[in-house]
């Protein structure tokens, strides 16, 4: 891990839309009046979510207003979470976890398949501008490693292969479907023993 | 009370301190670098470390609150160790720079490390590098020194009052910047370089000047403002190297304000070192003789009543007691020290000076703010005003706007009408003055300058005293002043006030009424020349000098002594720590020998005669560093004008206020910065 890169080419504006406005005042529901601040998390999450999964500075000065907060404040939080991104990422933001179950069942393998498909380099896009791609540490999904998360599905029980397939149906726009590679329903045990009661896996 | 082990010793400790506080009670030492006796806790530099019976893990000691019967040991194996192996991880990415560094002498990390550190590295890996941060024109920053201490970040969130400097990034990528890599806009904002315990922030004036053990150090006063903050001052030959604050928890605790640190090299230029006399409207080098030929013969040809004495901002009581001797001697009655018509009841101390001291402010319970602007007036009031507002959120009132004070106050009221309500109790705010047990009443001279201001003056003193606001607990009433030498010369009357008229100089000044204008070091008194013979005595050539007729060179502040009367009426010694260029001589041996010239007597034996008659003119005078021994007069007041006007805060050129000022590099700056924020944000 880097210092992040905030984006050379800002936009000048930032506001919340309608819809994210009235979102962003349930949640300052949730404090104190006078404890605004403390919805500076959830609110960078909805700017990122509004803004193609990337946060502009103008948002970091637009949430200090609206929190009464020093623009300082909010950018000292914005690069401190690696959850924020202060740089456009790809429509399919690839994370590989690479923390240590995930690294023993392969994750290298399919970080090597990134830097094939997608860029040599994490956190740049693909040249189709589709893609891109970031290592990650535990996203809590071991039972089922190696494993990737795509925006906000999960992608389990990879290979090499499936990876591959996967990243190519990225490239086309045409995403395949999330879940276990391996035909498992979310992480049931692998073996396949038949119950004397007749049930799978129970 | 409480008892804490420490070192197999006994002490008893207050509730509410830390382990590290104990510790030092217990004159042990603990290395630290984050932490800072006037700044929050962090607790981030771990180097505090000391073991605690019962603990498997050494504890930081800076954050840990002592409690009842723990017992600590700040000398054992483990904590040695543990120091040790602090000290490597902060030197795993900090760069061998010491030869090269500014800080090198006075570095805590260089001191710590010598003392508790391990004698080699085992990092064998590269070090980080970190791009330098831009903070403006008086802060140096190498940033691939910085250990994270976040001492900076948090003195200019809570002590200067302004949010600029974060850490971004996080772990080993960390750093420290400031909002969009813009000059700090505080004027306390070069406190971090004293600040830094490595040599990130250093002094941009001072680098590559000079090494910390090769400077003369001598203690004094600072006059840029009538606050009187101690400092210490660094020579090295003749020049004023640096300087930098001294503590003293009455004025200005451990800091000082950018303009006191950084008007030093205004010290090396434009300076007066020869007599100079005007001659076919050039001025020429002249000598000591002639000038004071010259001098005398205009003294004694003009008429007494068209002479006038005027001194200036930065001098101290021996100049202006000596120099109304002379004037006396002389029989001439027009003198003043104001640079502006404001009006001021001399009669008591109490009028004049600011009652409730810069220490009582933090015991204060509600400030109002008359017609000041604390922040560009006398900084350090406003500091503490700031931290009496952080401390215990207390109201802050003011009539007119003095723009941003780095704390929330509410403008109450903007011309004299509603001080008038105010007074009268007709306004909300009123009743909140009222309740309040220990107020504060800040009246500026921007208030005092009005048309009605005599009347502000004497409503709020008799309504303050009405309110028992004025007793001898508590004195709410509270003069700013603006210059080092106006207390002291309002103590030793030199001023041409009488008891009905408040502006006698003024307006035979503006009336042409003079032909000869004496100034002392006074380059901010605003006039015209016309065809008055001007001589202007001082250190600077700055305004008053191109006009001047005949120029007598004196030495600067920093380099005569002096008594300075500070604006709580604090009596402090400043003394004398360079020497004045060319052949400049002292301003009471240049009065001296006028006096010989024109009387054939010296006006003063001795530099000690002098100051020995000073010190016996001085009103209600208890002792050095003290506060004065005030009366309360409960007096009637003067019945004086009232005029229904806007009160209007003049904007005082902060970083340009006074000759030494004006003749920096760095002030210009600083002032050229300052003026491009202003014009971004306003987008004109």
């Amino acid at each position: 891990m880097s210092l992040k890169k905030v984006h050379d080419k800002q936009p000048d504006d930032f506001e919340f839309t309608k819809e994210n406005l009235e979102t962003a005042n349930r949640i300052l529901k949730n404090y104190p009046k006078d404890k605004k601040k403390s919805a500076v998390m959830p609110l960078l999450y909805l700017a990122q979510e509004q803004n193609n999964n990337w946060i502009p500075l103008a948002a970091l000065k637009y949430l200090g207003k609206l929190l009464s907060m020093p623009y300082i404040n909010v950018y000292e939080i914005a690069t401190f979470y690696t959850m924020y991104n202060l740089s456009p990422v790809g429509k399919y933001f690839v994370q590989v976890c690479t923390t240590s179950p995930c690294l023993l069942r392969g994750a290298n393998e399919l970080v090597k398949t990134c830097q094939n498909k997608i860029s040599k380099k994490q956190e740049t896009l693909s040249e189709n501008g589709l893609c891109s791609w970031t290592e990650v540490e535990c996203l809590g999904a071991c039972v089922n490693a190696p494993m990737i998360q795509v925006n906000k599905d999960y992608y389990e029980d990879l290979n090499k292969n499936d990876m591959e397939k996967i990243l190519e149906s990225f490239m086309q726009d045409k995403p395949l479907k999330p879940g276990s590679y391996r035909g498992r329903l979310s992480s049931e045990p692998e073996i396949n023993e038949k119950k004397p009661n007749g049930i799978n896996n129970a | 009370m409480p008892k804490i082990i420490i070192n197999n010793k006994e002490i008893e400790f207050e509730n509410g301190m830390t382990v590290l506080q104990a510790c030092e009670l217990a004159g042990a030492e603990i290395p630290r670098f984050c932490y800072h006796e006037r700044l929050s806790i962090a607790g981030n530099c771990r180097m505090c470390l000391v073991e605690m019976e019962k603990s498997s893990k050494p504890i930081a000691s800076c954050a840990m609150p002592a409690t009842d019967g723990m017992n600590i040991k700040t000398n054992s194996v483990m904590v040695e160790k543990a120091r040790k192996g602090v000290m490597e991880f902060l030197l795993a990415n900090h760069p061998l720079d010491c030869p090269v560094c500014d800080q090198g002498g006075e570095c805590d990390l260089q001191d710590q490390s010598l003392y508790y550190g391990f004698d080699k590295s085992r990092f064998k890996e590269n070090k980080r590098e970190v791009k330098d941060k831009y903070m403006g024109p008086l802060i140096k920053t190498i940033m691939t020194r910085c250990i994270h201490c976040t001492r900076c970040v948090r003195f200019a969130t809570e002590i200067g009052g302004v949010t600029e400097i974060g850490a971004v990034g996080r772990g080993e990528n960390m750093e420290i910047t400031t909002y969009l890599e813009k000059s700090m806009e505080s004027e306390l904002s070069a406190n971090v370089i004293d600040l830094c315990p490595v040599g990130a922030l250093t002094s941009k004036p001072y680098t590559f000047e000079a090494r910390p053990w090769e400077l003369k150090k001598t203690e004094t006063i600072d006059v840029m403002d009538a606050v009187g903050s101690n400092i210490r001052v660094d020579t090295y030959g003749w020049e004023v190297k640096r300087i930098l604050p001294r503590l003293n928890n009455n004025i200005n605790e451990e800091w000082i304000s950018d303009k006191t640190r950084y008007a030093c090299d205004g010290l090396l230029k434009q300076r007066l070192d020869k007599p100079y006399k005007r001659e076919n409207g050039k001025l020429v080098e002249s000598s000591w003789d002639e000038v004071i030929k010259i001098t005398s013969s205009k003294l004694q040809e003009i008429d007494k009543e068209c002479i006038a004495g005027h001194i200036g901002d930065m001098q101290s009581m021996e100049n202006i007691y000596s120099f109304k001797c002379l004037l006396d001697s002389i029989g001439v009655s027009n003198f003043d020290f104001r640079e502006k018509p404001f009006f001021i009841n001399p009669e008591n101390k109490i009028n004049y000076i600011f009652n409730s001291s810069i220490k009582g402010i933090e015991d204060s319970d509600c400030i109002v703010l008359i017609g000041a602007n604390p922040r560009h007036e006398a900084t350090m009031v406003n500091a503490r005003i700031r931290k009496s507002f952080v401390n215990n959120k207390i109201p802050i009132l003011s009539f007119g706007n003095p723009g941003d004070l780095t704390y929330e106050y509410k403008i109450i009221g903007n011309s004299t009408e509603d001080i008038k309500k105010f007074i009268n109790k007709q306004s909300p705010y009123s009743d909140i003055f009222l309740k309040s047990k220990k107020p504060i009443v800040i009246i500026g001279e921007s208030a005092l300058e009005l048309q009605s201001g005599g009347y502000i003056f004497e409503e709020i003193k008799s309504f303050l005293i009405k309110n028992n606001f004025i007793n001898e607990n508590w004195n709410s009433l509270n003069i700013l002043l603006q210059n080092a030498s106006s207390v002291g010369a309002i103590d030793l009357g030199f001023h041409g006030i009488t008891k009905k008229e408040n502006f006698n100089f003024f307006k035979k000044l503006n009336d042409n009424n003079f032909k000869l204008l004496y100034l002392v070091g006074s380059d901010n008194l605003d006039f015209i020349k016309n065809d008055k013979f001007i001589i202007y005595q001082g250190s600077h050539g700055d305004r008053s000098a191109q006009i001047a007729d005949i120029i007598l060179p004196s030495p600067a502040y920093t380099e005569q002594n002096g008594l300075f009367i500070n604006l709580e009426g604090r009596l402090q010694k400043s003394n004398r720590s360079s020497f004045p260029p060319g052949i400049s001589k002292e301003d009471w041996k240049i009065f001296n020998l006028l006096s010989q010239q024109l009387k054939n007597s010296d006006l003063f034996k001795n530099f000690n005669e002098l100051r020995n008659n000073a010190l016996k003119n001085i009103k209600d005078h208890s002792d050095y560093d003290l506060l004065p021994n005030t009366s309360i007069s409960k007096s009637k007041s003067i019945p004086t004008d009232y005029k229904n006007e806007n009160i209007i805060i003049k904007e005082i050129d902060y970083y340009f206020s006074n000759s030494i000022a004006r003749s920096s590099k760095t002030m210009s700056d600083c002032r050229s910065v300052r003026s491009k924020n202003l014009k971004q944000r306003t987008g004109t």
